[in-house]
């Protein structure tokens, strides 16, 4: 239980959430940090991200927060849990604010849920997508250990993630459209959703995080 | 199935202590807001809106710290109002652990506070309040101004027309209180709630006179809210969230269980 978790902060929104979600689950040590140092010595990394994504990117890049997300990924593997924005700077690139070139890291779009929005019955659906939606998971997954399918998670987002590979989706979310709530690639797993703000459901998700071990 | 209708239960909080009393079944009033967001989470509300009413400066600390211990306790979004007038306020509240701001008379002095607030911290943090009053008709047609101070003065503004203008300088959702419903018990005055759902693309949360289960069915079938709020059913223990869950699923309303 001396692990350490860190939360990748690159000045964007509150991630007091994220952290005290992640100590009330049991993390032995969470830093909000984007000091190189902490993050490469971490041993499992969460990036979070609220707000309009191009000022999310260039705090990303400008604090080199790619990079050291790359080397967690790529060359520790460590477990990374990216959540909202966080998710969506994953991307190729976003429609938002004129269209943003993300990180590439999963190929695939980010797009606005247009207007109008109507569910399958034809009924009106606002945006943001704000509140609680059922999530139906796809496959097995460690991180869905506990939680039942058609659970609900808190969501709060005005664009969302379409995967090229198909075979990444490991949760999806009806609003309109088929969106991906969850994506998953080996160390990596990516939610739309808020867990921290999602009750018993989320928690129970952060804390299978927390017991992770992917295969190497 | 899709996006449940939420229940929004409401702490009026003055200095640190909720004012109007809460009551839970067999719980004594306990006054803190703390321990009373704490038990509102458990009982699977969706969301809490925590209204600040402190009148001094100083008190404003009390708040701050208020909010950070609710954060860190409650896994539910949480909504801060009151006194909101500069985007360091909303900074401030942010950083203590609120998902959400509620910008209410700031907003009408400044508009334009709504819109840097939404391009710096995002659309889905801001909330814009409005208390709104029915005013007389024009051509046979109901009209609702917005008033401040309480419901005692009013501003000549159209609340349909502010509320298009909100949601067009970036607000994600609008708190709409009725202030001729509000503390009477009489149900939520569905007729601004309904022209307002229907004028904007963004969420509605009604709130303003919830005295009974069916107001809030009536809030969302009849006024199109995508969320209701409520203080007293709950806190005086005449009602629990689940009892309000189930009362509105029984009618056909999706609600997170």
């Amino acid at each position: 239980m001396s692990e350490t978790v860190a939360v990748i902060d690159y000045g964007m929104g509150n991630l007091h959430s994220v952290a005290s979600a992640l100590q009330h689950v049991g993390a032995g040590r969470v830093l909000v940090t984007h000091d190189a140092d902490q993050i490469r010595a971490a041993d499992r990394v969460v990036f979070p991200g609220v707000g309009a994504i191009r000022d999310c990117m260039a705090e990303i890049r400008r604090l080199r927060c790619d990079e050291l997300l790359q080397l967690a990924l790529i060359e520790q593997r460590k477990p990374v849990l990216a959540i909202c924005v966080g998710m969506q700077a994953l991307l190729s690139r976003s429609e938002e604010n004129g269209g943003v070139d993300c990180l590439d890291i999963v190929p695939g779009t980010v797009r606005h849920f247009g207007q109008p929005l109507v569910d399958a019955g034809g009924q009106r659906l606002k945006v943001p997508h704000m509140g609680w939606n059922e999530v139906r998971q796809v496959g097995q997954h460690p991180l869905w250990q506990g939680i039942p399918d058609a659970s609900r998670f808190y969501f709060v987002h005005s664009y969302y993630v379409t995967a090229a590979d198909r075979s990444l989706l490991a949760g999806a979310v009806d609003y309109g459209v088929s969106a991906d709530a969850a994506l998953a690639r080996n160390n990596l797993f990516a939610v739309q959703f808020h867990p921290e703000k999602s009750h018993t459901a989320g928690l129970q998700l952060l804390r299978n995080f927390l017991a992770w071990s992917p295969p190497c | 199935m899709g996006l449940a209708k939420r229940i929004i239960p409401c702490l009026d909080v003055d200095n640190g202590r909720v004012v109007k009393g809460v009551n839970f079944v067999g719980i004594r009033d306990a006054g803190d807001p703390v321990e009373i967001a704490r038990r509102y989470n458990e009982q699977g509300a969706d969301e809490i809106t925590f209204l600040d009413i402190t009148a001094s400066h100083e008190g404003r600390d009390t708040t701050v710290h208020t909010v950070e211990q609710i954060a860190e306790q409650v896994f539910i979004p949480l909504t801060v109002g009151g006194g909101i007038r500069s985007v360091e306020d909303i900074r401030t509240m942010l950083n203590a652990g609120a998902d959400k701001v509620s910008i209410n008379t700031a907003a009408i002095h400044n508009p334009e506070l709504v819109q840097q607030a939404s391009e710096r911290f995002g659309a889905q943090c801001i909330v814009v309040a409005i208390d709104a009053k029915r005013v007389a008709d024009v051509d046979g047609a109901p009209r609702w101004e917005i008033f401040t101070h309480g419901g005692r003065k009013p501003t000549g503004i159209d609340a349909v027309a502010w509320a298009v203008k909100m949601a067009d300088l970036g607000a994600g959702e609008i708190l709409l209180t009725s202030m001729d419903r509000d503390g009477t018990r009489n149900g939520f005055e569905l007729g601004v709630t309904r022209a307002i759902t229907d004028a904007v693309d963004i969420p509605v949360i009604a709130s303003g006179g919830v005295g009974n289960l069916d107001h809030l069915v009536a809030g969302i079938l009849e006024g199109g809210a995508d969320a209701v709020l409520a203080a007293s059913i709950f806190h005086f223990g005449e009602y629990t969230v689940p009892e309000a869950k189930a009362y509105m699923a029984a009618r056909g309303i999706e609600v997170r269980t």
